[in-house]
């Protein structure tokens, strides 16, 4: 079930964001999305999600066209989005959450007990508000969230930004289990350690177009890379 | 919001035994006042599903009472048709309406939904008076005793009418209950808590909205028509701004998006206008400042207030 992009173009009004970008999210495998603050990562995602309408080019997953559908068709094809900043409703519940993220897929049990297992933290917080969780059970509440529509492709936008180290190693291991899972994970991320843990691939955008695509075992030796198109 | 489902359950059961029994110890003025608020709560009920758990905040809801009230009190007076089909006329022209109004005025969203919804609702009004001699215009009309009966029983009498108010406000209750309880009702929160995480969680918020208010306007036909049954009367009036604004009283004092806050804010409500009204020919001003000293100290609501402070599991 390969996520593929092909000389996709989106942007806002006027103004164009991505200019031509192609892509591939393979089952399995880690996908990164490397880049500066406005190189157009978070754009990419939303595109892929219809959320910012593509111009031109294609996404299509499985050879399956998803450019054009209206967003709420999206995650009904099995993508599923982490946004940055979680996004999550405050006021009801963890189980409640829980529920909504599954409902357009029946809220089938063994997704809920597959999801609760990758997270037993939130087993404990079934009943708390999701406002009133931690930073980081906040984030495993996100993805669990999205989790909960068996996708079989999960986009992360900035998963550990702003976590203590016991979290981001909690998420980090969730994804590579997802990985094991042989879902297809497309991660914008700015630490390259974690970057150079999870990726398989990394891709480096810079003013909306993708300038490398390379296989991480090649950039661990290459710290240019990282110093060229991320700045660290 | 749920969980503790057979408390929730006994607690609702509990007021509506309370309600019922009411009839046996109210005054016979105080039992009509009470049928009477059933039935508004009835309106605001479905007036808190589509904004107090979808975040619909319509200004158009009169035009719903009103089609409800219309589609049972002139096929009574014209073709003499009793309570049960008028009721039900009343019910489905609500839902019918609030589809039609929907279909456009759902394409707007925030102020914009409000002002459209009280173009329509202020059409509706004056089609109202413009086709009088139908709908008798600003004097309304009375309906016929005849056509003001139910199985035999005459809903001009008490007994039979505080009954006939009480059946349609434990079923709205009842539904209402089940509904926010239900996985739609989950999704109603979804897209008032946020549009944009709702449609990336796969929802299409279109449609989900059209059918919260789809609902709602089953709910205020329900009420229209009842009203018109049980009280005998139709009019202009029920069509005018004041009964798009009052459901929001009550739901706004009650508690939005909770399941009893309706019916709450409607009893303190219209218990309030009466108060004020002995005192003054100016009442809303005293409504007014009770509702600014609410919104200024318990922002939710009574019941929002008593669900955040003490009480989480309150539907």
């Amino acid at each position: 079930m390969a996520l593929e992009v092909v000389s996709l173009s989106s942007g806002y009004g006027p103004i164009t964001v991505l200019h031509g970008v192609s892509f591939r999210a393979e089952p399995g495998r880690v996908s990164c999305i490397m880049g500066r603050n406005g190189a157009g990562k978070s754009t990419l995602l939303k595109c892929l999600m219809g959320l910012v309408p593509a111009r031109s080019g294609t996404i299509t997953l499985n050879g399956v066209a998803l450019h054009g559908l209206p967003a709420h068709e999206v995650p009904r094809r099995g993508i599923a989005y982490v946004p940055q900043g979680r996004r999550l409703f405050g006021p009801l519940t963890v189980a409640e959450n829980l529920a909504i993220g599954g409902l357009v897929t029946g809220n089938r049990p063994e997704t809920l007990h597959r999801v609760l297992t990758l997270f037993p933290r939130l087993r404990e917080r079934l009943t708390q508000t999701a406002a009133t969780l931690s930073g980081g059970e906040q984030q495993m509440l996100a993805i669990a969230r999205a989790l909960c529509l068996d996708p079989r492709v999960l986009l992360l936008d900035e998963p550990t930004e702003g976590l203590q180290p016991s979290m981001i190693a909690l998420i980090q291991e969730a994804i590579v289990v997802l990985k094991a899972r042989g879902v297809a994970v497309v991660l914008v991320e700015q630490r390259v350690d974690a970057v150079l843990k999870l990726a398989d691939r990394v891709a480096f955008m810079v003013s909306g177009r993708i300038v490398e695509d390379r296989d991480v075992s090649g950039l661990r030796a290459d710290a240019d890379a990282f110093r060229t198109y991320v700045g660290v | 919001m749920t969980g503790g489902g057979a408390r929730i359950w006994a607690l609702h059961a509990a007021v509506l035994v309370v309600v019922f029994a009411a009839q046996y110890w109210l005054s016979p003025y105080h039992a009509t006042n009470l049928a009477r608020i059933m039935v508004l709560a009835v309106f605001a009920m479905g007036y808190n599903l589509a904004f107090g758990y979808t975040g619909l905040l319509s200004l158009g809801h009169a035009l719903l009472l009103a089609a409800g009230m219309y589609a049972a009190s002139i096929p009574a007076q014209l073709w003499g048709w009793t309570a049960g089909p008028a009721l039900i006329a009343g019910i489905a022209a609500g839902g019918l309406m609030a589809g039609a109004v929907g279909l456009l005025a759902l394409r707007t969203a925030g102020v914009s939904f409000m002002i459209v919804t009280l173009m329509f609702a202020q059409a509706g009004f004056l089609t109202i008076l413009y086709f009088a001699p139908v709908t008798g215009g600003d004097d309304g009309f009375a309906l016929p005793a005849a056509s003001r009966t139910i199985l035999g029983f005459s809903l001009a009498t008490d007994t039979p009418r505080f009954l006939a108010a009480f059946g349609l406000f434990a079923s709205g209750l009842l539904a209402s209950l089940a509904l926010v309880r239900s996985s739609f009702g989950r999704t109603m929160v979804a897209m008032r808590e946020n549009e944009e995480r709702s449609r990336m969680l796969g929802y299409n918020p279109f449609t989900v909205k059209l059918a919260a208010l789809v609902i709602s306007g089953l709910y205020a036909g329900g009420a229209g028509a009842a009203w018109a049954l049980l009280f005998g009367y139709a009019g202009a009036s029920f069509a005018s701004i004041q009964y798009s604004i009052l459901p929001m009283l009550y739901v706004l004092l009650g508690g939005a998006g909770t399941v009893l806050g309706p019916f709450l804010g409607a009893v303190l409500m219209f218990y309030l206008i009466e108060f004020a009204s002995d005192l003054t020919s100016a009442y809303l001003f005293i409504v007014g400042l009770a509702l600014v000293i609410l919104v200024l100290f318990a922002p939710k609501g009574i019941l929002g207030t008593i669900r955040e402070r003490w009480a989480r599991w309150l539907p």
